[in-house]
């Protein structure tokens, strides 16, 4: 793939004594879709606005372009924001909002009027010019805050949960959206979410934070099949974390049954955390799985059912296009490469530090 | 049915015992014997008497002059203050807030004692270092007191407007390259306008009919309308000073009245 664009090199910020970010090394390619993931106070929105200027880091640096732009004001960035609460201004009509910072770059009319009609056909609101932001809904704010940025042709657009605040639908729709308009652009977009779902649908490269360090970064696949700690496995998706022990390559023990893995070079008798995700669990006839329980919850829920199932004192979340009643006897088995198997962190504190080196 | 009778008739009581002094006064005012205890008819000859008389002309437009400026002066600095005080944290702003409550909380002659003291003092220092033969009392050292009484009104008029304001606008204002002067004139100043405006009215309207801190720091003839009224009155009744203080009555109520005025309710769009 491309170059590296963005360069941030041991931030370290901290907030009346409290550390958000801990030496946060990540660098951003070219023309990539970002995903800063994690829940809320976890650091990913303190560093988009470290990217964008309006906060400085304690430590580090932050590279653009071979740059460093650490202390540069958000004015003289080369990159613009969309912002959580759409921040339109609410006295200027949406051409004016459109236009306000080309008229700052002292562009000529003509050039101005071809900008905002150019912006406003990108993100589908032709004919919107002499509308008050006030008279336009939440989603179609947000539309505007964006093609109010990218008129100013950023070499990013910075992207800070623009879409937390519409209803599920429209979301859904504006996702689709944002894809199209990168495509469209071709520019680099870093985006700050705590929906998983979200991130998945449109990422190039997933960043999972927690606790002022980076989790795992990888494509959307890679955060969602290999999680590499218990923490992106349990804030990806739903899933089944079960304690296990690696008996020998390729073969696990959980709660006292064994199962084949595909998981290799762990050593032998290891105790390691184990991740089934609910969607990868076969329910069959007891006799035919690998461990036996008893439904004992079912919901559900249009695309699939949910059950639980109590075997060997673990409730098993279970996925199936199969209903089985509550009280039904089944045994449970997992194919190989459904089973991913992670060391188990060492002390607490490393539950939340950066795994893989 | 009585219940209701009873609460207007008490709401209207209250209000006569309100505006009755006024209403005298207005009254008064209007009428041609120079005695209050008869009614001569109605009269404009004391307003009329009231603009040929120059002393009075004068206290008018000291008046003026001295609300205009240190309105103005006071809603510049109330609004730097304001901005100063809204980017705190929360223990220095409520310390700070409360320093501004204070004078506004303190009796007026004992503001306007202090600042007469302050103005002696400063002279004194003035004249000990040989720059001034000390301060003299008058225009100058009125509108340092107008100015100072002012502020704190001034700020809490702009403080809630500065808090509802959405900080994203501003960053996005900076985001597309606008520098933090522009920014906050073209984006945070219009959001704010109506508390900026709303305070400086009332400063005028204070500083209008101010009397005890004017009182104090004023020097010998130099007089505002409410130090005039007060020195007419004391050598002896007037019927112009009725009208005077008939006029500034009006203008007060007319410009509180601006300052309160609703703000313009959100209508129904009508489908054209």
């Amino acid at each position: 793939m491309s170059n590296k664009l963005i360069d941030l090199v041991n931030i370290t910020k901290s907030f009346d004594g409290e550390v958000v970010l801990d030496d946060l090394n990540l660098y951003i390619r070219e023309n990539e879709f970002l995903t800063l993931l994690g829940p809320s106070g976890c650091g990913k929105t303190t560093t988009l606005r470290i990217l964008g200027g309006f906060e400085n880091p304690d430590k580090g640096k932050v590279i653009f372009n071979g740059e460093d732009i650490t202390h540069l004001p958000p004015n003289k960035r080369q990159l613009n924001t969309v912002f959580q609460k759409y921040a339109l201004f609410t006295h200027m009509s949406i051409a004016e909002n459109i236009a306000f910072g080309l008229k700052l770059k002292k562009k000529s009319k003509s050039y101005i009027d071809d900008k905002i009609k150019y912006a406003l056909k990108l993100v589908n609101l032709e004919g919107y010019e002499n509308r008050r932001p006030d008279s336009l809904s939440g989603g179609q704010q947000q539309r505007i805050a964006i093609a109010r940025a990218i008129v100013n042709e950023p070499k990013v657009l910075l992207l800070d949960e623009p879409l937390g605040a519409l209803d599920l639908k429209l979301r859904q729709d504006m996702q689709y959206e944002l894809i199209r308009l990168k495509n469209e652009l071709g520019i680099t977009f870093i985006y700050v979410t705590h929906d998983q779902e979200e991130a998945l649908t449109m990422s190039d490269t997933i960043v999972v934070m927690n606790q002022g360090y980076i989790q795992q970064i990888g494509t959307p696949e890679d955060i969602y099949n290999e999680p590499q700690n218990a923490f992106v496995a349990d804030f990806i998706g739903d899933s089944n974390i079960l304690h296990g022990t690696m008996i020998e390559d390729r073969l696990v023990e959980i709660l006292g049954a064994k199962f084949q893995c595909v998981d290799e070079g762990f050593g032998r008798n290891k105790p390691v955390d184990v991740v089934i995700r609910p969607e990868d669990i076969d329910l069959l006839t007891p006799e035919k799985g690998t461990i036996q329980g008893v439904v004992t919850h079912l919901i559900f829920k249009g695309v699939h059912y949910e059950m639980e199932v109590m075997a060997n004192g673990f409730e098993w979340l279970v996925h199936s296009t199969d209903m089985f009643p509550v009280g039904t006897k089944v045994g449970i088995h997992v194919d190989p490469f459904d089973i991913q198997i992670m060391n188990k962190p060492e002390s607490e504190d490393e539950e939340a530090v950066a795994v893989g080196e | 049915m009585i219940r209701n009778f009873l609460k207007r008739l008490y709401l209207v009581f209250i209000f006569i015992l309100l505006y009755a002094p006024i209403l005298t006064l207005i009254v008064l005012s209007f009428n041609s014997s120079r005695t209050r205890a008869k009614w001569g008819g109605f009269s404009l000859k004391w307003y009329s008497e009231l603009f040929q008389n120059e002393q009075i002309l004068q206290a008018l437009y000291n008046t003026l002059v001295i609300a205009l400026l240190s309105s103005l002066i006071a809603t510049i600095i109330g609004l730097m203050a304001a901005i100063a005080l809204n980017s705190m944290n929360y223990r220095m702003r409520t310390f700070w807030m409360s320093m501004v409550d204070i004078p506004m909380l303190n009796a007026e002659i004992v503001t306007g004692i202090s600042l007469m003291m302050l103005f002696v003092a400063v002279g004194n220092l003035l004249s000990f270092a040989g720059i001034a033969e000390g301060i003299t009392f008058g225009f100058w050292t009125i509108l340092i007191g107008h100015i100072t009484f002012n502020l704190p009104y001034v700020v809490l008029s702009i403080m809630p407007k500065l808090k509802q304001i959405n900080i994203s606008t501003y960053e996005a204002a900076l985001d597309i390259g606008a520098s933090p002067l522009y920014a906050f004139y073209k984006v945070v100043l219009p959001d704010i306008m109506p508390g900026v405006f709303s305070g400086f009215l009332l400063a005028f309207t204070l500083s209008l009919d101010d009397f005890v801190i004017t009182h104090f720091v004023k020097g010998p003839g130099f007089d505002t309308l409410s130090t005039k009224i007060y020195t007419e009155v004391k050598k002896g009744i007037k019927p112009e000073m009725y009208a005077l203080s008939t006029l500034m009555f009006v203008s007060v109520l007319v410009l509180l009245m601006i300052v309160n005025r609703k703000p313009k309710e959100q209508k129904n769009a009508v489908r054209r």
